[in-house]
């Protein structure tokens, strides 16, 4: 009893870093039908920014742990948006400008996720990067099962995120404008809604919260390197997948959905065997229910 | 005269450049620089079947390639060379020469099979949805392979290159030279022959319009199912040729990196021609080469003029910023790639007077 508690909260945890990351896929899908794939990297640089600001403040101006933390969320999330919406300046947008086909703007987002995780290993080098520590470990115990306040941060963040897009989705101008776009590209323009700002703030919200599950990362698993965005962003993409790509409660379920059958995984099997079940699993899912969970079937039209 | 020259011509070079090896004329170097150009041309037109004539959007196929290499070496390893995991040969070594190409249209079947579960998928899904399937499908090859031990697990797999040293115990000759380009030889005939063909022409339909090709009494399924097993076939042989020319191989070596190599040729030589996909395979080849050597003169020249710190070098990794640069310049540029889907003599008409190419 006490090992399934312990191992649902790990579940939770993992399931709280897929969903905050699959949120960014889905809310980008949701407006432009365009699979970011860079947003696995955009990830791995919000928590290589999460540790260049960290350092700065506890190294040069040597702030308090807890004072570094309450700066380095905001700016962590306000410097991975600025690269969210660089990446939406210099490649998408040129590309859907010239109305080009889907294909050659889905291989662009490959590529500049590629470039982004061998321009880091370039730069900085292959030397893996330590991230200190901001928050004083506290163990909670209860019987058998122990859980770190930082796992706790974690799931709330992730649920007080859900939230609050949820909110800004459904209940906000913006959003309505956001879901307007996905519905019809041409006729929005014509309603008066500035096209380009509201997919620049959809790239803002989704690129914020993708360098706060960086951060969050980096200070779970202190050990940063180029590529640990490449598999993590793969798998909270499936998350999006299987919860229906383009809603949010999808990719919420469906990040938490895949963070119980890893850690299910692991418990079961050898923990080599994660990835093999993971893709499978997304395999399956678009063979039988390619919409996912959530999603709508879209007609064809001849 | 014009009917005959293209075959001429490349027999010819061929058996040049195969003389030039076996006399000692091209240094190792080389040699195998001209065995990876032969290669990438394999892969870049195999894949050029499906992203380029029929239109998918395929980047898995690096996964194919592992699973061409994995069952030749294992199959090569079992049958010509005594091994410390499985034994010694079941037929004598000096078989090999014989034994080989079996062994590599072996691996090709098997990757083709392989390719169902790309191909099954692809009845109903189709576009980005299809291509996250092909990354899956990369992945899964690479860590189901990993996850078994026997054949070395994510520590790689040897002793191909036994095999290749029995063939020239036997028959002095650069022998993986001439399989490298009888197999590219064979694939490019392949897939010209195949897309050329009535049946062939079904793919270019999907391309167009799904449902018209349909109601044209094309069986797309069926035609998917050929474009695809096709495709990973050709991939499995390229692997076959790829695994016993390094002599090595390790699942990590065909990961993404490599599918995006794929896809770079393709692209860069223009979806659905033949012609852009091998001289796009070439160009890329040597350019990766060259950039072997430029990359660190560009790091001496830089340290020259003070505009590097001196801690710092500029490292190979510099190649992997480059190659997707390429990419996305030529999607917002060129999007249609060198040659658009035109063949040689369709841009220069003054080849046709030259030669002919079925």
């Amino acid at each position: 009893m006490d090992i399934l508690i312990q191992n649902l909260l790990n579940a939770l945890q993992w399931g709280s870093f897929y969903a905050l990351i699959a949120l960014g896929y889905t809310l980008v899908y949701g407006v432009l039908l365009l699979i970011n794939f860079a947003h696995g990297d955009v990830f791995m640089v919000g928590a290589y920014i999460a540790f260049f600001v960290a350092t700065f403040f506890l190294g040069f101006v040597d702030l308090s742990p807890w004072l570094t933390l309450a700066l380095t969320v905001p700016l962590t999330m306000l410097l991975t948006a600025g690269v969210g919406v660089t990446l939406e300046r210099v490649a998408y947008r040129p590309l859907r400008r010239k109305g080009a086909h889907r294909l050659y703007v889905v291989i662009t987002a490959l590529m500049c996720g590629l470039m982004l995780e061998n321009s880091n290993l370039a730069l900085l080098g292959a030397s893996r990067k330590k991230f200190p520590e901001l928050l004083d470990k506290v163990i909670y115990t209860w019987g058998n099962v122990s859980v770190t306040n930082l796992k706790l941060i974690v799931i709330f963040t992730a649920i007080a995120v859900f939230i609050l897009l949820e909110f800004i989705v459904t209940r906000t101008k913006i959003g309505m404008a956001m879901r307007g776009i996905s519905y019809d590209k041409f006729a929005i323009p014509l309603m008066g809604i500035p096209i380009d700002n509201v997919i620049v703030f959809t790239f803002v919200l989704g690129s914020g919260m993708a360098g706060l599950a960086g951060l969050l990362f980096a200070m779970s698993y202190p050990i940063l390197e180029p590529y640990m965005g490449a598999l993590i962003g793969w798998k909270a993409f499936i998350a999006a997948v299987v919860g229906g790509i383009g809603d949010i409660r999808g990719a919420f379920l469906g990040g938490f959905l895949l963070g119980f059958i890893e850690v299910g995984v692991v418990a079961l099997f050898p923990s080599t065997y994660r990835d093999l079940f993971a893709f499978s699993i997304l395999l399956m899912i678009l063979w039988i229910k390619p919409t996912g969970i959530f999603g709508v079937a879209k007609t064809t039209k001849i | 005269m014009q009917k005959y020259s293209f075959n001429f011509g490349i027999w010819g070079m061929a058996l040049i450049v195969i003389a030039l090896s076996q006399f000692g004329a091209l240094d190792l170097y080389i040699q195998s620089v001209i065995m990876f150009i032969g290669i990438n041309v394999i892969l870049s037109s195999s894949l050029n079947v499906v992203n380029g004539y029929m239109g998918e959007f395929s980047c898995g196929h690096a996964g194919f390639m592992c699973v061409g290499a994995y069952v030749s070496s294992i199959l090569s390893v079992i049958f010509f060379s005594q091994n410390a995991i499985f034994g010694a040969p079941i037929l004598p070594p000096e078989l090999a020469i014989i034994g080989f190409p079996i062994v590599v249209i072996i691996s090709g079947l098997v990757a083709g099979l392989t390719g169902l579960i790309v191909a099954i998928p692809s009845f109903k899904t189709r576009g980005d949805y299809l291509a996250i399937i092909t990354i899956a499908a990369n992945y899964m090859v690479i860590s189901a392979i990993e996850n078994v031990d026997v054949i070395g697990g994510s520590r790689g797999f040897m002793g191909m290159r036994k095999v290749v040293n029995a063939m020239t115990d036997v028959i002095d000759l650069p022998w993986m030279m001439i399989w490298v380009i009888l197999g590219t030889y064979m694939s490019i005939w392949m897939i010209r022959r195949f897309v050329s063909s009535t049946y062939g022409k079904g793919i270019m339909a999907v391309s167009q319009d799904e449902v018209a090709a349909e109601i044209m009494s094309v069986n797309t399924n069926k035609m998917k199912m050929a474009a695809f097993m096709l495709s990973s076939g050709l991939a499995g042989v390229a692997g076959a040729l790829f695994a016993h020319v390094l002599g090595y191989v390790n699942p990590q070596s065909f990961n993404i990196m490599k599918s995006t190599e794929c896809l770079v040729m393709v692209y860069l030589g223009g979806m659905g021609s033949m012609g852009g996909a091998v001289l796009s395979a070439i160009l890329f080849t040597v350019m990766l080469e060259l950039l072997r050597f430029i990359i660190p003169a560009i790091d001496t020249g830089l340290h020259i003029i003070n505009v590097l710190p001196d801690s710092y070098h500029l490292s190979q990794v510099w190649k992997w910023v480059l190659i997707p640069l390429t990419l996305i310049l030529l999607m917002q540029f060129r999007p249609e790639g060198l040659m658009g889907n035109k063949e040689l003599p369709k841009l220069f008409p003054g080849l046709k007077k030259f030669y002919k190419f079925k």
